[in-house]
């Protein structure tokens, strides 16, 4: 099934160019994305290899730092800026399952929920609801804690987490197009429940799903470190973003760029990807567009 | 002196592939107490020329215009919150569609208050005796319950009677109705244009009427203006325009209509489409679905033709049932683009 | 008169006896929901190569007659008889019935699914109800694109590359992928452009004399109706008020709704204007029904007996009329 046409992607894309900040993200991510494929050409060194001689040595613009540590080593004398290769594998990786999990998951059970209506209807949103009415970190943060800790817990977790909003959106995309008259003359052709959900109503619904998962993105890969930094994400010596961070907690007052450097990591990726997101939004936007 | 004078307006919006002439050199003048009539299909720029005059195109559209005269004050010249105040003031519109038109969270009361406080001004009290007088007017029942009903529990009909009321506020004396009764239906479409002749005759009000209804045409307006892709095509008054169509697109259109169309199984048809953007003919607009447009009609623009008489017509062929052969205007007739219409 | 002989050939295809569809609306909270009789009563039989046209105005029930003759919904009690077979009250009507209904909506900008090709929009109806091969299809596909008179280049395109006559023709062609009998009308002319209206009304007459197609035509184009129908139904809040052939409905009009709308009807001639009946006020609340005919508060012929009880249809000159008055 195809979702776009060329025509339409060439449109979107037209319309996508006009957006600097998108431009820049698109630009930022293409990097992260070219140090995911090759962390292991481009790294200096094994990310969790130890130098014994290079503790806590400062970038190499500082007095104090040599090469080849570019960004410095941390307390056990690892590679920062390898560490920070390697842990973009694991933060692209933790945004997209959990993106996907949530977008896939969320998607079903919003298209259920909207296109049947009734009983079903009202218990999805109810569930939903109580999802919702937690503050989110604390969730996932209860859920983790009975799952134990984690990578993979801490994903589950993130998950569903995000579930809600993509069950509303697509239940409200849902029921604004399910009466349209495209689907009655669908029906009247005698195709079933499943074809109208997934083959005719659900391709008119995926706009606003495309934007709210690149959003979804940033806030998978800050949630995950979130849930690394209090110890319940990725365990050391994993190199993900997250729990680098936390790691080095204990250094702040004495060596900046321990933390400064995996905090800036996840900052310009999640803004990046904002930006990307924003411009998406713009660009599939039809009232965005002059006619 | 007339109400109303515009002199070669004319419309485009940038888009994609360039500049979108909408609207072109349009002339139009009405008097007080006329109504005239707008006749076009979509895309034939009847309502983007009428918005232009009210001054409520986006930005982005590019508005040309030689002359443009309300009441012998000259509005382009004007600065925009002067303008502003003319809209509703000295000249109101009113739109198709009733039940959008009306602001769902506030009262209709409240809604037309609005209109008259910003126009006319006035304590509370005379504000709200100013009000229910204009829904007492548009023939509202019960104004005083009325007054604080939402638009959500008006009918259609009542929705366009609280918007004619709205539109009335401030006494203007042009009064611009843009496809007025499209959306409602038959029986209410005739108690909506009978209120507005009624209205218009009463304050001898100017009424421009946007239409796509041949018999809404027939039956309210005075004068006919005819419109196709953006270009003034006939201009006539009623009776002369349904007797005598004098151009081709006219008269193509009021025989492919079921009423007047000769009795068989199949209708006559103008056939292709109005042409777009990107297909727009070197000659004539209306030359590829014309059925006697010649070699002249293909490469080079017609222009306006005026009878002293008043009917005028952008056509090559001159006045004639059947139209006679393809050749250029007699002396006797007035030529030329930039004559504007008088009656 | 033409129903009778329709009733007595063979070529009947569509028959409704008493049609009623009713729809439980909620109150609020404890109190039991009300029911709206959104369709009471309605009776008529079209057969092959004939065109019925419904009449009347917003809420007179004429789209959920439509959700009716289409089978997207049952009626909750009447008889309703598609190419000889009973479609049965509150059961799913099985496929081989549905596929001798189809539908034209009024609105072509919303009855194509904007993310489909003309092909795939096409292909559809026979994917789901035949087992044609893939170059059938493809043949059948390419020979409705040129019956309703676009191009087989047409297929691989998007709804929003089309103008609206173009995509309308689109729509008749997906109806008549599957050879229907019946085809419902529902306003198919309303949205369009004066120009482009006749072109669509010729292709649904010559669709109509070559494939005997039979028309339910729901309209409040009256021109248009007398144009094309064999027989006029109006109807007004939910019921039929008079059902006769065209010619005598339109020269002879009973009810004095059908007056109305008909003298309410804006026509193109100077000079013609027919003396108004002025109808005052609008149709009446469906929860809160008036008592005896449901057109007695706005009818200017109304007497007290008019409000004692419900007129049902019957023989009235040469057609048959709900007023007790004629």
């Amino acid at each position: 099934m195809k979702l776009f046409d060329t025509g339409t992607l060439a449109v979107t894309w037209g319309y996508f160019r006009e957006s600097r900040g998108g431009l820049v993200g698109l630009a930022f991510l293409g990097l992260v994305l070219f140090a995911v494929v090759f962390a292991d050409v481009i790294a200096p060194f094994d990310p969790t290899l130890q130098h014994r001689d290079a503790l806590l040595l400062p970038p190499v613009w500082n007095e104090a730092g040599r090469w080849p540590y570019l960004l410095g080593t941390d307390a056990v004398g690892r590679d920062l800026l390898s560490r920070l290769i390697f842990g973009a594998r694991y933060s692209i990786f933790i945004g997209m399952v959990v993106v996907s999990i949530a977008v896939v998951a969320g998607t079903i059970l919003g298209l259920l929920a909207g296109y049947f209506g009734g009983w079903f209807d009202t218990a999805i949103m109810r569930l939903m609801d109580v999802i919702l009415a937690f503050p989110s970190l604390l969730l996932a943060l209860g859920l983790v804690a009975v799952l134990g800790p984690g990578l993979l817990n801490a994903m589950y977790a993130i998950a569903l987490v995000m579930l809600p909003h993509f069950v509303r959106l697509t239940r409200a995309s849902v029921m604004g197009e399910k009466n349209r008259d495209y689907v009655v003359a669908s029906r009247v052709a005698g195709a079933g429940n499943a074809r109208l959900m997934f083959s005719t109503i659900l391709p008119n619904c995926m706009a606003p799903l495309i934007v709210q998962a690149t959003l979804s993105f940033s806030n998978a890969i800050l949630d995950a470190a979130a849930l690394g930094f209090l110890g319940m994400g990725a365990q050391p010596p994993l190199p993900e973003w997250g729990a680098m961070l936390a790691e080095a907690r204990e250094f702040i007052s004495r060596a900046w760029w321990v933390v400064t450097f995996p905090g800036l990591a996840i900052l310009l990726t999640v803004l990046s990807i904002n930006l990307v997101g924003d411009a998406l939004r713009d660009a599939l936007d039809p009232r965005m567009r002059r006619s | 002196m007339s109400l109303l004078e515009v002199r070669k307006l004319s419309v485009a919006f940038q888009t994609q592939g360039g500049w979108f002439r909408a609207v072109e050199g349009v002339n139009l003048s009405l008097d007080r107490g006329e109504v005239l009539a707008i006749v076009g299909e979509s895309g034939s720029g009847k309502s983007v020329a009428m918005l232009a005059l009210m001054g409520l195109l986006p930005a982005t559209a590019r508005i040309e215009c030689e002359r443009l005269l309300l009441d012998g004050q000259d509005l382009l010249g004007l600065a925009p919150k002067a303008r502003r105040r003319l809209n509703g003031g000295t000249m109101a519109m009113i739109f198709q569609e009733p039940m959008s038109s009306l602001n769902p969270c506030f009262t209709i009361g409240y809604q037309i208050d609005e209109a008259v406080r910003t126009h006319l001004g006035g304590g509370r009290k005379a504000r709200r005796e100013r009000v229910l007088h204009l829904l007492e007017l548009v023939g509202i029942p019960d104004p005083p319950r009325r007054f604080d009903a939402y638009p959500h529990q008006l009918s259609g009909g009542m929705s366009q009677r609280a918007m004619i009321a709205m539109a009335l506020a401030a006494d203007p004396e042009l009064l611009i109705a843009d496809e007025p009764t499209t959306a409602l239906d038959v029986t209410v479409q005739a108690q909506i244009l009978e209120l507005l002749l009624k209205l218009q005759q009463e304050r001898d009000m100017g009424l421009i009427l946007i239409t796509h209804d041949m018999g809404v045409v027939a039956e309210t307006a005075q004068h006919v203006l005819v419109q196709y892709a953006g270009q003034q095509v006939e201009r006539q008054a009623v009776r002369g325009l349904f007797e005598q169509p004098l151009h081709p697109y006219t008269r193509a259109l009021l025989d492919a209509l079921p009423e007047r169309a000769p009795p068989g199984d199949f209708l006559p048809t103008i056939p292709g489409l109005v042409p777009g953007q990107h297909d727009r003919p070197r000659g004539c607009l209306f030359a590829p679905r014309c059925g006697h447009a010649g070699a002249l009609c293909q490469t080079q623009e017609p222009v306006w033709q005026q009878l002293e008489s008043g009917p005028g017509w952008r056509c090559h062929f001159v006045q004639g049932d059947p139209p006679a052969p393809v050749f250029p205007a007699p002396a006797a007739l007035q030529q030329g683009g930039e004559q504007g219409e008088q009656d | 008169m033409a129903e009778n002989m329709a009733e007595n050939t063979t070529a009947v295809v569509l028959k409704a006896v008493n049609l009623q569809r009713h729809y439980p609306v909620r109150q609020g909270f404890m109190q039991p929901p009300a029911t709206v009789r959104a369709l009471n009563g309605v009776s008529f039989s079209l057969a092959a190569g004939e065109t019925l046209a419904v009449v009347g105005e917003s809420g007179c029930g004429k789209s959920t007659l439509a959700r009716q003759l289409t089978l997207i919904e049952t009626p909750t009690a009447g008889e309703l008889w598609l190419d000889g077979h009973r479609v049965e009250p509150q059961r799913r009507p099985d496929a081989a019935l549905r596929r001798s209904v189809q539908i034209v909506f009024q609105n072509p900008y919303g009855s194509l699914n904007p993310r489909k090709t003309i092909h795939q929009m096409l292909e559809e109806p026979l994917l789901l109800n035949t087992r044609q091969r893939r170059d059938e299809r493809q043949r059948a596909i390419a020979a409705m694109l040129e019956r309703v008179g676009l191009r087989p280049e047409h297929a691989g395109r998007y709804p929003h590359m089309f103008s609206g006559g173009q995509r309308q023709r689109i729509a008749i062609a997906r109806a008549l992928m599957l050879r229907p009998k019946v085809v419902v009308l529902d306003e198919p002319v309303s949205a369009l452009d004066l120009s482009v209206r006749a072109q669509i009304l010729n292709l649904l007459t010559e669709l109509q004399q070559v494939l005997g197609l039979a028309y339910v035509f729901i309209s409040h184009d009256l021109s248009v109706v007398r144009r094309i129908a064999d027989r006029v139904l109006v109807m007004y809040f939910g019921r039929p008020v008079e059902y006769a052939d065209s010619e005598t409905i339109f020269t002879r009009p009973q009810h004095p709704y059908t007056e109305a709308l008909f003298s309410a009807t804006p026509v193109a001639e100077v000079g013609q204007r027919r003396e108004r009946i002025h109808l005052q006020g609008e149709p009446p609340s469906p929860l809160n029904p008036p008592p005896g005919c449901p057109f007695q508060p706005r009818c200017a012929l109304a007497e007290t007996r008019c409000g004692q009880a419900v007129p049902e249809l019957h023989p009235a000159g040469a057609g048959q009329v709900a007023c007790i008055l004629r």
